[in-house]
């Protein structure tokens, strides 16, 4: 379970249900208290004054302390952040041309990048399943929970019926430039969303056999 | 445009994620109240589809590339209430499960891509629609409101990051919007080509009174529209109201100093200005009509293209098979 996301598809590398580490003492703790201690994290990194630098500091170790504790493989953990890291800093230059120096840009670049560290560990040591359970407790309405719990078992699906989707057109047609490359897109995505309302069909009757309302 | 945690400071969080939680709730009241539970599984395969068809980039002029927000695709093929569900549910699953997007700024990505993006895309494409008939008036709407609902969206996040003082007003304003502006035309022109796919593949999905939408009550769209206008006027106004008196209030207002402010912008934009109109609220207003009205032009003519025989799918609604 822990090597899962070996074959090449990049969107089945990404942590999914089976993205989740398991075997550390993080993934043991339940999952409500992760998601709080997650979001009192994050409140208190961007509520921090400014020339607190020192908190930062030890936040980003305790941070990092997590990170061994949990025994998430180092490289996973650098290849998400470099991910998402080229927005924050996009905006972060972009905060940079403010002129006189309102916020410092390299604390906001540091206070996002911490908090996008919490999130992720957030999310290699605890399913969504487990969250999503977590906010049906705290009262999230139905329908919203239920949308979440089908997106999420079908995510993958619909990911690798894309995939496949892709790979059998680029093995039938020669890629003739950009403009065959949107159409060709865009007939990928139609069929997609015709399966997946077709799909859902199927699952409307199958819920209905198991006693669903 | 999924706004990262760090960037939105405490107001601006609890201020959106008010106006979100309004959104949405009104939204699960309608859809509640509306779709049959028979439709229930296709919010969760939508939004399965919608996650999947986000991670798909489109090249854009220049090098980069731009990715589906697919509001205005979603609310026009579902129905607005069904696709504001669906949006927030996949912006949910993307800040938990792939950290994109903060959790501190839920609020205001639900806000900008899950409400404004498919109100106004849902809005947008039905004035269009009662203009232009036939499946080349839905492809040129289509396109249209895909281009609209981009850059409201990515007003309503620069406004949300400018009262953050994070960045700038008009740095953030020319950079998000100029971007896209151009993403937007991607989104138009995929969101027009997938809905006349499914149109052609599947007519019976798509259309206004077609079984996967969800009828939409006149007191729930002025619901969204009042939160969707107050929200963007709550961002966007004291910054626009300012421009007469020039950007130096803006700059004092965020505590900036004066001096450099209004040339970065003429640096940034510079054919933002029209000659000969010396006040530069008018002149933004010009500017902005005359895109506009490109952009429409735009989506008409890929209508034209894609769709050659207007009178047959003209009839074609008329007489369902």
């Amino acid at each position: 379970m822990s090597d899962a996301p070996q074959d090449r598809n990049p969107m089945r590398a990404k942590p999914g249900s089976r993205g989740v580490f398991a075997g550390g003492p993080l993934q043991r703790l339940p999952a409500a208290l992760k998601l709080s201690a997650a979001l009192v994290i994050i409140v208190g990194t961007v509520l921090l004054p400014v020339d607190w630098i020192g908190c930062l500091a030890g936040e980003g170790l305790a941070l990092m302390l997590a990170a061994v504790v949990s025994r998430i493989p180092f490289l996973i953990l650098i290849r998400r952040l470099a991910m998402l890291l080229p927005f924050v800093f996009g905006v972060a230059l972009a905060g940079m041309l403010n002129p006189g120096g309102g916020l410092d840009w390299r604390i906001i670049a540091a206070k996002s990048t911490l908090c996008l560290l919490t999130v992720i560990l957030l999310s290699h040591t605890t399913p969504l399943g487990e969250v999503i359970r977590v906010l049906q407790r705290l009262r999230v309405p139905g329908l919203l929970v239920t949308t979440m719990a089908l997106m999420h078992r079908y995510l993958f699906v619909l990911a690798d019926e894309a995939g496949h989707m892709r790979r059998a057109r680029a093995s039938r047609t020669f890629t003739r430039g950009r403009r065959f490359a949107w159409s060709a897109l865009a007939t990928v995505l139609s069929r997609l969303f015709i399966r997946a309302s077709e799909r859902a069909e199927r699952i409307y009757d199958a819920m209905c056999a198991r006693g669903w309302k | 445009m999924h706004i990262p945690d760090g960037f939105i400071d405490a107001k601006t969080a609890l201020v959106t994620t008010t106006l979100a939680a309004a959104g949405v709730g009104v939204a699960l009241r309608q859809v509640r109240r509306e779709l049959p539970p028979r439709r229930v599984p296709l919010l969760g395969l939508a939004a399965a589809f919608l996650f999947v068809a986000q991670m798909v980039n489109f090249p854009v002029a220049g090098g980069t590339s731009g990715h589906l927000i697919g509001g205005a695709l979603v609310a026009v093929l579902l129905g607005p209430s069904a696709a504001v569900v669906v949006l927030t549910a996949v912006l949910i699953v993307q800040c938990l499960l792939f950290a994109d997007g903060g959790l501190l700024a839920l609020g205001a990505n639900i806000f900008n891509m899950g409400l404004v993006a498919t109100v106004s895309g849902y809005a947008v494409f039905h004035v269009v629609r009662r203009w232009l008939p036939g499946l080349r008036g839905q492809v040129a709407a289509m396109a249209f409101a895909g281009w609209c609902s981009t850059v409201l969206a990515a007003i309503g996040c620069a406004g949300q990051l400018a009262w953050s003082g994070t960045v700038a007003w008009p740095v953030a304003f020319t950079a998000m919007t100029g971007i896209h502006l151009l993403i937007g035309v991607g989104e138009g022109a995929i969101s027009a080509l997938v809905l006349l796919a499914i149109a052609r593949t599947r007519p019976d999905l798509v259309g206004v009174a077609g079984p996967m939408q969800t009828p939409l009550k006149i007191r729930a769209f002025v619901g969204y529209g009042l939160a969707v206008i107050l929200g963007l006027g709550w961002f966007v106004a004291p910054f626009a109201c300012s421009w007469p008196d020039g950007l130096e209030s803006v700059a004092i207002r965020l505590g900036f100093a004066r001096h450099a402010a209004t040339p970065l912008l003429n640096a940034l934009a510079p054919d933002y200005r029209i000659p000969g109109i010396t006040s530069p609220v008018i002149a933004t207003a010009v500017a902005a009509a005359v895109g506009v009205v490109v952009v429409f032009g735009l989506a008409v003519l890929l209508s034209r293209a894609l769709v050659r025989e207007p009178r047959e799918t003209a009839g074609a609604p008329a007489s369902p098979s």
